[in-house]
């Protein structure tokens, strides 16, 4: 019984990937539409991946500045330290005394004749604290809970520039998601519309299947395969598209990189992303046909 | 076992195909329906297969309900008849061969027997060496014949043949009739109709006879 169903379905499979060989130009062409329109979404996407995970480097931990105030003692330095050491967000701290602090400016900005001339050491005592918190809000409660201590004067934490790009990235998956809609409704209008043509012309097996006793999911079954086989198709031209589009993309970036002395590459979906396109795309080739096939079957009713 | 009671089909536009059937058919029995054209023959064959329903009564093969079958169940009942169109209804895109591959791959039958079938049906209507031949290049007769290929491959226990000499030779028809008393022969229940009085002539099995969608005794 398993069998005899098993070989029915490698038998439509096999007659499906027949009839999308028997007409291949329109077969490709409808292939390369259903390509291009997955491939919009999924290239913002990938981009979005890329930025999000670049602001993951960086953001994955995020960094404070402790500034202290300029009278306080050693014993309050050990005490700041002992605090931290019992705090759970934070997960390392690194202290930078006022000497250092001094050294490390005249070292690194040019400043060396302003820095010289100075009596004294204008700079405050300083802790760089790593934090576990990457969230704009739980990071401002942080921030607000060590601004508080006595011994600080001023806790800097730049938490704009995450905000900015959490908006962004945002944004940009609201993008995605209206194209994704937006493209599936076509793609499903085009294989609505392939399958339609194809019924049609099927008109006389159908009537006669119907006949004979075909039922219904027999009948429909090709048409289903066809739809997802296309979809399927249509989304590995999309991947295909993508990684044309990523080494091109990749070849630019490595001048950009060197100018601006940082290591960027555009990573492609991940094999897990890569699937699920694959399926994605199946699946609306498979809906497509599905709505076709209800919509157009019960015409052909034979008499 | 068909059995008709009470059974009439009016149309949607009003015009009556039959009127009150009331009539039985032995399991294994062979049987004849005459009448002019409109007289309402094949309706009475299309209500057995359930390709029209019935506007009142009751028809039932084998204990089964025809008239109050749901349309998922109508596939499986089909399946048990073998049905040869006045119109052949054959499939042009496709070769004699995969013609009467069809109702085996509707009924998912085991690939390796398939074959072996179809050529034993292609046998018996003398169609063998056809059997890579496309349905356009067959004769009249030769259509007639595949057809008949197609309603018996599956081995149905009812054959019902719509005006199956048709348009043929006088030899020709009398081949078919010998084909239908064969399978008759091995316990198939055989429905023909027919307008063609001389096949009739020198039949022993029973005519029922069709006029104004009333059977006439």
């Amino acid at each position: 019984m398993i069998r005899a169903w098993l070989t029915q379905h490698g038998f439509v499979f096999f007659l499906t990937l027949k009839r999308l060989i028997s007409t291949p130009v329109t077969s490709l062409l409808s292939i390369i539409v259903m390509g291009i329109a997955l491939s919009l979404p999924t290239g913002i996407y990938v981009l979005m991946e890329n930025l999000s995970s670049i602001s993951g480097q960086t953001a994955g931990s995020p960094q404070m500045s402790l500034f202290l105030k300029l009278d306080i003692k050693k014993e309050d330095i050990e005490r700041i330290k002992q605090r931290m050491e019992e705090d759970s967000q934070i997960v390392s701290f690194q202290f930078i005394s006022k000497e250092a602090a001094l050294h490390q400016l005249r070292q690194s900005s040019g400043l060396t004749d302003i820095t010289t001339s100075l009596v004294r050491n204008p700079l405050p005592d300083a802790f760089i604290v790593h934090t576990l918190e990457n969230t704009p809000g739980n990071l401002e409660k942080l921030r607000a809970a060590m601004q508080s201590w006595p011994e600080i004067e001023h806790v800097q934490f730049d938490s704009a520039w995450i905000e900015r790009l959490d908006a962004l990235l945002k944004l940009g998956r609201f993008v995605v998601l209206m194209l994704t809609t937006l493209l599936s409704v076509a793609i499903i209008a085009i294989m609505f519309n392939t399958i339609r043509l194809q019924i049609l012309t099927k008109r006389d097996e159908i009537e006669i299947s119907k006949l004979i006793g075909a039922t219904d999911s027999f009948i429909r079954r090709p048409f289903l395969y066809f739809g997802a086989i296309q979809g399927l198709a249509g989304g590995a031209t999309a991947w295909l598209i993508m990684t044309l589009a990523i080494r091109a993309m990749n070849e630019e970036l490595v001048t950009l990189a060197q100018l601006y002395d940082f290591d960027l590459q555009l990573q492609h979906l991940s094999p897990s992303d890569s699937i699920s396109l694959l399926l994605f795309s199946a699946w609306l080739g498979w809906l497509g046909a599905r709505i076709s096939v209800a919509s157009h079957l019960w015409q052909i009713e034979p008499r | 076992m068909i059995t008709f009671k009470n059974v009439s089909k009016r149309y949607q536009d009003g015009y009556v195909a039959l009127n009150n059937i009331d009539l039985t058919v032995e399991s294994g029995e062979m049987v004849f329906l005459t009448g002019h054209s409109g007289a309402g023959k094949s309706t009475l064959l299309k209500l057995i297969a359930a390709i029209e329903r019935p506007t009142s009564g009751t028809i039932t093969i084998s204990g089964q309900n025809i008239a109050q079958l749901k349309l998922g169940a109508i596939p499986y009942l089909r399946r048990k008849i073998g049905f040869i169109f006045q119109d052949h209804k054959l499939l042009f895109d496709r070769n004699v061969f995969d013609n009467v591959l069809l109702p085996l791959q509707i009924s998912n039958f085991d690939n390796k027997t398939v074959a072996g079938r179809v050529r034993a049906a292609l046998d018996k209507v003398g169609l063998l060496k056809k059997e890579k031949a496309m349905p356009i290049a067959l004769s009249g007769g030769e259509r007639q014949r595949l057809c008949i290929a197609r309603a018996v491959v599956h081995r149905p226990s009812i054959l019902i043949a719509d005006e199956p000499t048709g348009n043929l030779d006088i030899e020709y028809a009398q081949d078919i009739m010998t084909m239908f008393t064969s399978f008759n022969q091995v316990g198939v229940t055989v429905l023909i109709a027919t307008h063609d009085a001389s096949l009739l002539r020198d039949t022993q099995h029973r005519i029922l006879s069709l006029k104004q969608g009333k059977l006439a005794v």
